[in-house]
């Protein structure tokens, strides 16, 4: 793989996070599915075909109910009352934990099929380990999604070799995604403090031990689909601390617009 | 009519080609509902291939756990009885002795 | 049956006795077509009818509300299918009924040509269209073309809580403060009307209606319908303490019905004929998403051809 060059948060930013370990470590992968689950939603009413409208939406509410779960919890645990929506409508960009991968825009149906091979490899590997964590909650949390993201996994890479493999317009713009979204692929398996705490308490996994298997996955689907695994030396990292790209922003404007807008009122 | 929209002056009666060449085969669906019952009919769906027809059915006719089994089969591999034999075929077969209604048990014998 | 029957004896038989046509039966042409134009513009409206209430998704004011939305919109999707698929056992491709909505010799619900401005339009949406379309699609359940009367079952059965989470919307706003409640009465008085004109033209306008009620198709009367309707919401707006915006609306003691007004049937016709006020973007959204998707489709066609080959 060569050389890389990471480029994550300058030098002195401060993280906009705080809280305890496993607040923070329930609240991160709250965040990726929440952010992922608004991506999907975008497509609703937009996909190629009718069949595909309909598993997009399935693919979009599985992880709105993993999002909810994990935040719920999350609230639990930070124990000042905050519920999923306080911590999905209120939060800034600075506040928001998810990996960058998640954020990145729909663009083309080869952009969120790639997106999504690349997310559903890894939580495939991340919900697996985490469904024997110490923490029962986060247990059962896990062991559910886990089901799920062996749906998910099948669907993306079921995609990626049609269109990979399909016509030379789809074969082009497949490798286009997957090169441009290369560079979002290391973040995912970065430890950090969190990370670490949470894997050496036993509740968590240290995601540097999910990047061998996740290659694993993806390698044999871009070798079917015929697509080549890039070489690009450029990776950007900062989403698990809230250094995000400037994307998010958008979709949190949108996302939290009615609970901005009207603070404080039931729905 | 709810769904229905009402005629304009200026509609045009069309006449449909049945041909679809432009889309992805149509695959009919059949859904095991639960353990000990047949796989059933539940639609229809278009899908380019078996596997993407098979993930698609569940997507589409087990939105509401409705299923533990699929099966897809492509509607042009169907082969079906000719309804204008329907009289041949089937009600020809009618046999009144093969109904348990057929023969009379006397009362005292009991259920049988 | 009888020796010797013609199949259209045989067709009006199965009509007279309440039992279902099924596709391979012969059926007239007239019954064929009236069924494909119906269906077809039945699965057209679940599909644009996706437009109005996905433009909330993304900003549903909590996880939950976004949850149960993307459900229904789903839902609305998984219901275009299974009426495309009842109209294609009578010989015509999807494809090409959607070629006919794009290019916009087929049409759809008029009511799904307004837009959705507030949260609360998603509740009136639940409330009174769906509220609309299940007076309607229960009657359509006793078809008498079997594919379309068993689709319909499956949608029924599936939309038994999409009126419900409109109306638990509504509730909630008019429990709320009373801007939420402003909001719920601006979205009953935006689409109270477009709801009533769901049900079509008057029955003694409605040429069209007694062929299809002879041929069983269609089982009750526009105006009936739009009278059940109207006696079974306006309760339901005074539990919501809402004023429908109609002032001749009132209880008929003798009919036992409730009385209301006139519908502008101006309006009704201008956005039959695509002048209604979201009625361009509605078509422009669908067909741009169909063209944005025509690569993928070629695609995975493409995929399957060459796979074929290599396992022949």
């Amino acid at each position: 793989m060569g050389e890389m060059v990471v480029s994550g948060p300058p030098q002195g930013a401060l993280p906009g996070i705080d809280g305890e370990t496993r607040f923070l470590y329930v609240l991160r992968h709250g965040d990726d599915n929440l952010v992922l689950a608004q991506r999907l939603g975008e497509w609703i009413s937009r996909a190629p075909e009718l069949e595909e409208d309909i598993a997009l939406a399935n693919i979009a509410l599985d992880h709105l109910g993993q999002a909810r779960a994990l935040l719920t919890y999350a609230g639990e645990l930070e124990g000042r009352g905050r519920s999923e929506d306080d911590l999905a409508m209120t939060r800034t960009e600075r506040q928001f934990t998810n990996l960058l991968l998640c954020e990145q825009p729909n663009e083309d149906f080869a952009h969120t099929m790639a997106r999504q091979l690349f997310i559903d490899a890894y939580q495939l590997e991340l919900w697996e380990r985490l469904a024997s964590s110490n923490d029962p909650t986060l247990a059962g949390i896990a062991a559910k999604a886990w089901k799920e993201a062996r749906y998910h996994f099948r669907h993306s890479s079921t995609w990626v070799i049609r269109l990979g493999d399909g016509t030379e317009e789809s074969h082009h713009r497949m490798q286009r995604a997957i090169d441009e979204l290369w560079r979002f692929t290391t973040e995912p398996f970065m430890a950090d403090d969190v990370d670490r705490a949470a894997a050496g308490e036993g509740y968590g996994v240290d995601p540097s031990e999910l990047e061998e298997p996740w290659l694993a996955r993806v390698t044999p689907v871009l070798q079917e689909a015929g697509l080549v695994i890039p070489t690009d030396p450029y990776r950007r990292v900062g989403g698990r601390q809230g250094f995000h790209t400037e994307h998010l922003g958008h979709l949190l404007a949108e996302m939290q617009w009615m609970a901005r807008t009207y603070p404080g009122l039931e729905w | 009519m709810t769904y229905e929209v009402p005629r304009t002056a200026d509609e045009k009666d069309l006449d449909y080609r049945q041909d679809g060449r432009s889309q992805w085969p149509m695959w009919e669906v059949f859904v095991r509902q639960k353990r000990g019952l047949s796989h059933v009919h539940a639609g229809s769906l278009h899908a380019p291939d078996a596997d993407t027809a098979l993930q698609m059915a569940r997507d589409v006719y087990t939105r509401r756990v409705e299923g533990i089994s699929i099966w897809v089969v492509r509607s042009d591999q169907v082969v079906a009885s000719d309804p204008d034999e329907a009289d041949a075929f089937f009600e020809a077969a009618a046999k009144p002795y093969r109904q348990a209604t057929y023969y009379r048990i006397p009362d005292e014998v009991g259920q049988m | 049956m009888g020796i010797g029957m013609t199949g259209q004896e045989r067709f009006e038989q199965l009509i007279a006795s309440d039992e279902k046509v099924e596709p391979t039966d012969w059926m007239p042409e007239g019954y064929r077509k009236t069924l494909i134009r119906q269906i077809a513009q039945h699965a057209h409206s679940e599909i644009i009818g996706m437009q109005p209430e996905g433009n909330w998704i993304t900003r549903a004011p909590t996880l939950r509300r976004k949850a149960i939305l993307m459900a229904k919109v789903q839902d609305e999707a998984g219901h275009g299918l299974y009426l495309y698929s009842a109209a294609e056992t009578l010989g015509v491709g999807r494809d090409e009924l959607v070629e006919h909505l794009h290019s916009g010799r087929h049409k759809y619900s008029s009511i799904f040509n307004y837009p959705t401005l507030t949260w609360a339009d998603i509740g009136a949406i639940g409330w009174l269209v769906d509220g609309a379309a299940i007076t309607n699609q229960v009657m359509l359940t006793r078809c008498s073309y079997g594919p379309y009367a068993r689709a319909m079952v499956r949608i029924c059965r599936e939309e038994s809580f999409h009126q419900r989470q409109g109306f638990e919307i509504m509730l909630t706003l008019c429990r709320g403060t009373p801007e939420q409640k402003q909001m719920a009465q601006d979205a009953l008085n935006r689409w109270w009307w477009p709801a009533l004109m769901m049900f079509g033209p008057h029955d003694t306008d409605s040429t069209h209606t007694q062929q299809s009620m002879a041929w069983k198709i269609k089982r009750v009367s526009n105006d009936d319908l739009r009278q059940q309707f109207v006696d079974m919401t306006v309760p339901q707006a005074e539990y919501l303490g809402l004023t429908i915006p109609d002032p001749e609306l009132k209880w008929n003691p003798e009919r036992g019905h409730y009385d209301f007004g006139e519908i502008d049937w101006d309006e009704f016709w201008r956005v039959v004929k695509g002048f209604g006020p979201e009625s361009r973007d509605r078509l422009a959204h669908k067909v741009r998403a169909w063209e944005e998707g025509a690569w993928v489709r070629e695609a995975a066609a493409a995929y399957a051809a060459k796979h074929r080959k290599e396992a022949a």
